[in-house]
C-alpha cells in the first residue's frame, strides 16, 4: 500500500560508475523500489551527471552533459540516485551551473526532483525490511557529498538497523574523506594514498566484516586499497547489501 | 605614496560588482537569569580563574589573606587605594616610563576594578584610565580584580548596549577571561606566559 | 621546490610531522565540536557572523573611508599600501623617524605576507616575535605552518632541543611550564626595551575607529601598550561595520579556532595615550594593505573570499592539510583558505596547483563560521586556471590549460553528452576495458595502492532492459 505522498512512478539515474563497474548495485536499488510497489523507469539516454568535468573546471563540457541528463528525464517524477555524490551534483550544482542561462529554470526544477536512494527509501517510501541473512557485523562509510550536500547521515544507518541479524558498528573517522575525490586520486596520488590508508585502518579497527556505503566512488577506492593490502574486510553498496539481506 | 595608494585601492573597490547588503538576522545571545553568577563562576573557573564572594566591608582583608597565602607582599594599586598592614601598596601614579622597572620586576600583584563582567564567557570588562592604567592588569604576576555584583550582565551585547559603547570608546577597552595562557607547545596549556599567571576575582556581593 | 604535488611526499613520509599534525588537528576538531554541540545555536550564531562579514564585503569602500575618518579623528595615523613593498616602506619610515632600533611583535599573518622581519633586519632594525609559537619558529628560522598555531608542526622534544641551544642557562627540558617560563623570561626584557610594537588586527570597527585584537598570551597587549610606538598592519578586508557585530564575531572566532569560548584577552584600541594617562603608546599607526585583495574584490563570486576572519577551522578540518602540514603549501596561508586565497593574491600562474589539492569533501565549508563557499570557489579557480580565453578575473587565468587535457574533456563531453556515443562507448568499455594496459599513467597511479577496478560484463543499461524495466 503506497503511503500518502509516495509516488507511483520514479525515474532512476544509475550513474556512470555504477553503469560501468557496479551495475548489480544499481539494479539492486531498482529492485528495492520495485518491491515497494513503485514503478521504476530507467531512461535509456542517461549517462553521467557531469561532475568529473565540473570539478575539473571544464564547465562548458559539464553543462553539455548535464543538459543531456535534464532532457532525458522529462516527466515530473522523482529522480532516485544510488549515489550521494552524483545526487549532490544534480541537486546543488545544476542550478549554479546554469545560473544566468536560458536553461536555469529547467535545471532548478530538475534539481528539486533529485533524491539520494537511502533518503528516498526512508523518508518517502518508508520501507520496512525483513532480514533473512546470517548474523553479520558491518560498518558504515558515508560519502562527503552525501553527508554535506545531500544531508544523508542517519537514513542509511536507519535502514541497516532495520536488519535484525546485522550489527552496525561505528568507525572512528566516519566523517573524514576517504581520499577518492574523483580525479584527485590520480592527480594527488600520494595524498590520496595516505588518506585511504588511514580510512582502511579506521574501518579495520571496527572488526566489522564489511564496510557498507552509498557511493561507489568511495567503495572503489576503499575496497581497492583493502584488496591491495590483503585486508580480510570487504565492501558493498548499501542497495546490494539490503537486497541480499531481504533475500536471505 | 600613501595618497596614491589610497586613491587606487578605493577606485578598484568602487569599480567592482557589488553584492546586496544582507540584513542582520535575528540573534539572541544567551541569558542566564538567576543563574548568572553561577554561570560566571563556572566559566571563569573553567579558564583557571579564581573567584571569591566578598563584601564592601571585608574585601581588603580578604585580599590580604589571599596574597599572604601566595607570599605576595608588594602590590601595585590605583593611587589612593590603601591595603591592610602586611601588604605594601605601590601606587601606579607616574607614567610607565618612570615606573617600568617596578612594573616589570618590582611587584608581585596588581589590583584593579572591573567596569562590568559577562556571565556567558566568564569575562571581566576593564576600561583602563588614568587611575588604573593598562599595564596594571598585565605586568604583575597576580591580577586581583574587584567586581561589583550589580555590574554582572549576561552577555557582551548587553554590556555594550547598556553602557552605550558606540557613543564613545575609551583609549583602551579590555575583555579579560582568565590568566594569560598558551597552548603553543603541543596543545598543552601553560599559564602566565606573558601576562599574569593568576587571576583572582573578588565579587562584592553587596555592591 | 616544484609544485604542491611534488612537495607533498616529503611531508607524507615524515612520521613525526604526520603524528604532530594528526594529534593537533584531532584535538582542535573535538574542542570545536564541543563548543558547537547545540546545532541550532551554531546555525543562528553563524548566520549572524556570516551576515556581519558579508555586510563588510558589500560596503567595503565606504566602510574603509569611515574607518579611516574615525581612526584619524581618534588620533591614529592611517596609511594605505597597494603592495607589500609599499607597506614595508611605510613601516620602516615610521620606525626610522622615531629612531627605533628594536621592535617587539605580536602575531600577524599580514606581517608574514610582507616578510616584514626580513625587511626591517635588512635596514638594521631587529624585530623579535613575542607570541610563543612565533618565537619558537623565529628561533628555528622557519615560517608558520598554521595561521593560528604557527609552531603546530613541532613537538615538545623538538622545542626542547631548540630552547636548549638558544636560551642561555636552560638545559634540555620537555616540561611545558619550564619551557614557557624560559620564553617569558627571555622576552620580558625585550618588551621593556623595545622602541616600538607591531601587531596585526582581528577586526577594525569602522563605526568607532577601534582596533580589536584577540589573544591568549598577553604578548599582544604588551606589544601594543608598553613601547612608545605601536604600528598595526592589516588587510583592507579585516573590518567590522559596527560594535554590534562584535559579539557574534568574537564568539565565532575563538570557538572555531581553538575551541575556546573566548580568548583570554580581547584588546580594543581606539586612541594613542591621552593626556593624563600613564601608559600606552604615544603614537599609533595603522597600515591598510591591499596586496591583491582589491583584485579578489573585482569578481562577485570570488569576493566572498574576503569574509575570512582567519580562524583556521578550515585547515583544522582539512584531510589534506592534516596530512601534509602547512609548509607543503609554501605560501603564507595554507589549508583550504590558502588554496582559494593564494592563487587569487599571487596568481594562478604561480599557485594554480593549489585549488587542485582538494577532494572537495566540503569539511571546510561545513565549519566555516562566516560561510565562505570554499568548495565552489576552489572549483571556480580550477575553471579559471584552464579557461580557454587566457584572461579572466584572476591573474594567470588559463595558465594551466593543456591542449591534450582539454581535448580529453571535449571527447568526454561527446561520449557522455550524446546518448548514441555513450551506448557505444559503454558497451565497448565493458567488453574491452579490462584489456587496457596496466601501464596507462592513470591506472598506474591508481594501482600503486589499490587493486585495479574491473569493468562489469554488462552495463546497468543492459541489465535494466534485460530485467524488463521501462527503458524509454
Amino acid at each position: 500500500m503506497p503511503s500518502s505522498g509516495r509516488p507511483d512512478t520514479v525515474y532512476y539515474f544509475g550513474t556512470c560508475l555504477v553503469d560501468l563497474f557496479y551495475p548489480e548495485a544499481g539494479l539492486a536499488g531498482m529492485e528495492l523500489l520495485k518491491r515497494a510497489g513503485i514503478r521504476v523507469v530507467f531512461p535509456a539516454d542517461q549517462s553521467c551527471c557531469g561532475q568529473p568535468a565540473r570539478n575539473s573546471g571544464y564547465f562548458d563540457e559539464a553543462r553539455a552533459v548535464a543538459l543531456r541528463q535534464i532532457k532525458a528525464f522529462p516527466q515530473p517524477w522523482p529522480i532516485v540516485v544510488p549515489s550521494g555524490s552524483c545526487a549532490g551534483m544534480m541537486k546543488t550544482h545544476y542550478p549554479d551551473l546554469f545560473e544566468g542561462r536560458p536553461e536555469h529554470e529547467e535545471a532548478k526544477a530538475f534539481a528539486s526532483r533529485v533524491f539520494e536512494l537511502t533518503d528516498f527509501l526512508v523518508n518517502v517510501v518508508n520501507i520496512r525490511l525483513t532480514d533473512k541473512g546470517q548474523p553479520l557485523t558491518v560498518t558504515w562509510h558515508g560519502s562527503c557529498h552525501s553527508m554535506r550536500e545531500m544531508g544523508v547521515v542517519d537514513q542509511p544507518k536507519a535502514l541497516l538497523r532495520q536488519l535484525a541479524n546485522v550489527t552496525l558498528v561505528e568507525n572512528g573517522r566516519e566523517k573524514e574523506c576517504c581520499g577518492f575525490g574523483g580525479t584527485f586520486a590520480v592527480r594527488q596520488p600520494e595524498i590520496s594514498a595516505a588518506m585511504v590508508a588511514d580510512k582502511v585502518t579506521a574501518l579495520e579497527d571496527t572488526k566489522a566484516a564489511r564496510v557498507i556505503s552509498g557511493d561507489c566512488g568511495c567503495l572503489m577506492n576503499i575496497t581497492g586499497a583493502m584488496g591491495k593490502k590483503g585486508s580480510p574486510m570487504g565492501g558493498q553498496h548499501i542497495a546490494q547489501f539490503l537486497l541480499e539481506r531481504v533475500d536471505g | 605614496m600613501s595618497e596614491t595608494a589610497r586613491a587606487n585601492i578605493l577606485a578598484r573597490l568602487r569599480a567592482a560588482p557589488r553584492q546586496m547588503v544582507p540584513d542582520r538576522p535575528d540573534w539572541t545571545p544567551p541569558t542566564y537569569g538567576e543563574g548568572r553568577l553561577a554561570r560566571f563562576r563556572a566559566m571563569l573557573e573553567a579558564v583557571h580563574g579564581e573567584i571569591h564572594e566578598v563584601t564592601t566591608e571585608d574585601w581588603a582583608e580578604r585580599i590580604s589573606v589571599l596574597l599572604a597565602d601566595r607570599g605576595a607582599t608588594r602590590v601595585m594599586v590605583p593611587p589612593g587605594m590603601t591595603l591592610p598592614d602586611g601588604l605594601v601598596a605601590v601606587p601606579y601614579d607616574q607614567p610607565v616610563e618612570e615606573l617600568k622597572a617596578v612594573l616589570v620586576q618590582g611587584v608581585e600583584a596588581g589590583i584593579t576594578w572591573a567596569k562590568a563582567a559577562i556571565a556567558d564567557t566568564g569575562t571581566l570588562v576593564l576600561w583602563p584610565d588614568a587611575d588604573e592604567p593598562r599595564l596594571l592588569s598585565l605586568l604583575p604576576p597576580i591580577h586581583v580584580v574587584l567586581l561589583r555584583l550589580g555590574s554582572l550582565v549576561d552577555n557582551l551585547a548587553q554590556v555594550m548596549a547598556e553602557q552605550t559603547w558606540a557613543a564613545g570608546m575609551p583609549t583602551n577597552a579590555l575583555l579579560i577571561s582568565g590568566p594569560s595562557k598558551t597552548a603553543d607547545i603541543e596543545q598543552t596549556l601553560a599559564y602566565g606566559v606573558h601576562g599574569p599567571k593568576e587571576l583572582i576575582v573578588l565579587v562584592l556581593t553587596d555592591a | 621546490m616544484g609544485d604542491f604535488t611534488s612537495r607533498a611526499p616529503a611531508a607524507l613520509n615524515d612520521p613525526t610531522l604526520r603524528a604532530n599534525f594528526r594529534r593537533a588537528m584531532d584535538g582542535l576538531m573535538s574542542k570545536r565540536a564541543a563548543q558547537f554541540a547545540d546545532k541550532d545555536a551554531w546555525e543562528s550564531l553563524r548566520a549572524q557572523g556570516a551576515a556581519a562579514k558579508a555586510r563588510v564585503v558589500a560596503r567595503l569602500p565606504e566602510l574603509l573611508e569611515q574607518l579611516e575618518a574615525n581612526l584619524t579623528q581618534n588620533g591614529i595615523v592611517v596609511h594605505w599600501a597597494e603592495t607589500t613593498a609599499q607597506a614595508n616602506a611605510i613601516v620602516l619610515d615610521i620606525l626610522q623617524k622615531a629612531g627605533a632600533k628594536t621592535v617587539i611583535k605580536g602575531k600577524s599573518m599580514v606581517s608574514e605576507e610582507m616578510e616584514l622581519n626580513h625587511h626591517l633586519e635588512a635596514h638594521g632594525i631587529r624585530a623579535v616575535e613575542s607570541d610563543l609559537g612565533e618565537y619558537i619558529i623565529q628561533l628555528a628560522g622557519e615560517a608558520p605552518s598554521h595561521i593560528v598555531m604557527p609552531c603546530i608542526h613541532k613537538n615538545k622534544a623538538e622545542i626542547a632541543s631548540l630552547f636548549e641551544k638558544n636560551i642561555a642557562g636552560l638545559g634540555y627540558t620537555e616540561d611545558v611550564d619550564a619551557l614557557t617560563a624560559a620564553a617569558r623570561a627571555a622576552l620580558r626584557g625585550q618588551f621593556a626595551s623595545a622602541d616600538a610594537g607591531i601587531s596585526g588586527v582581528n577586526f577594525a570597527v569602522a563605526e568607532t575607529g577601534t582596533l580589536v585584537l584577540v589573544e591568549n598570551e598577553g604578548n599582544g597587549r604588551l606589544s601594543t601598550t608598553l613601547p612608545p610606538l605601536h604600528i598595526a598592519v592589516m588587510g583592507i578586508e579585516k573590518l567590522a561595520e559596527k560594535l554590534d557585530d562584535l559579539p557574534a564575531l568574537l564568539s565565532l572566532l575563538p570557538r572555531s579556532a581553538t575551541g575556546q569560548a573566548i580568548t583570554t584577552y580581547v584588546n580594543m584600541i581606539s586612541r594613542p595615550r591621552q593626556p593624563g594617562e600613564k601608559d600606552g603608546p604615544k603614537a599609533v599607526h595603522v597600515v591598510l594593505l591591499d596586496s591583491g585583495r582589491s583584485r579578489v574584490y573585482a569578481d562577485a563570486q570570488l569576493q566572498d573570499t574576503l569574509r575570512c576572519i582567519r580562524c583556521g577551522a578550515c585547515m583544522n578540518h582539512c584531510p589534506v592539510y592534516s596530512r601534509v602540514g602547512g609548509h607543503t603549501y609554501k605560501f603564507v596561508y595554507p589549508g583550504p583558505i590558502g588554496k582559494i586565497l593564494t592563487p587569487q593574491l599571487e596568481g594562478l600562474d604561480c599557485a594554480g596547483d593549489q585549488p587542485h589539492a582538494s577532494t572537495l569533501c566540503n569539511a571546510c565549508v561545513e565549519v566555516c563560521p562566516v560561510k565562505i563557499p570554499i568548495a565552489d570557489i576552489l572549483v571556480r579557480l580550477r575553471a579559471e586556471s584552464v579557461n580557454s580565453t587566457g584572461s579572466g578575473a584572476v591573474k594567470g587565468a588559463g595558465s594551466m590549460r593543456k591542449r591534450l587535457e582539454s581535448l580529453v574533456w571535449k571527447g568526454w563531453a561527446a561520449m557522455y553528452g550524446v546518448p548514441m556515443l555513450y551506448r557505444l562507448g559503454s558497451w565497448g568499455l565493458t567488453r574491452l576495458g579490462n584489456w587496457l594496459p596496466d601501464s596507462l599513467p592513470m591506472l598506474k597511479r591508481w594501482t600503486s595502492v589499490r587493486t585495479r577496478p574491473r569493468f562489469a560484463a554488462k552495463t546497468l543499461h543492459e541489465l535494466a532492459r534485460d530485467k524488463g524495466y521501462d527503458h524509454e
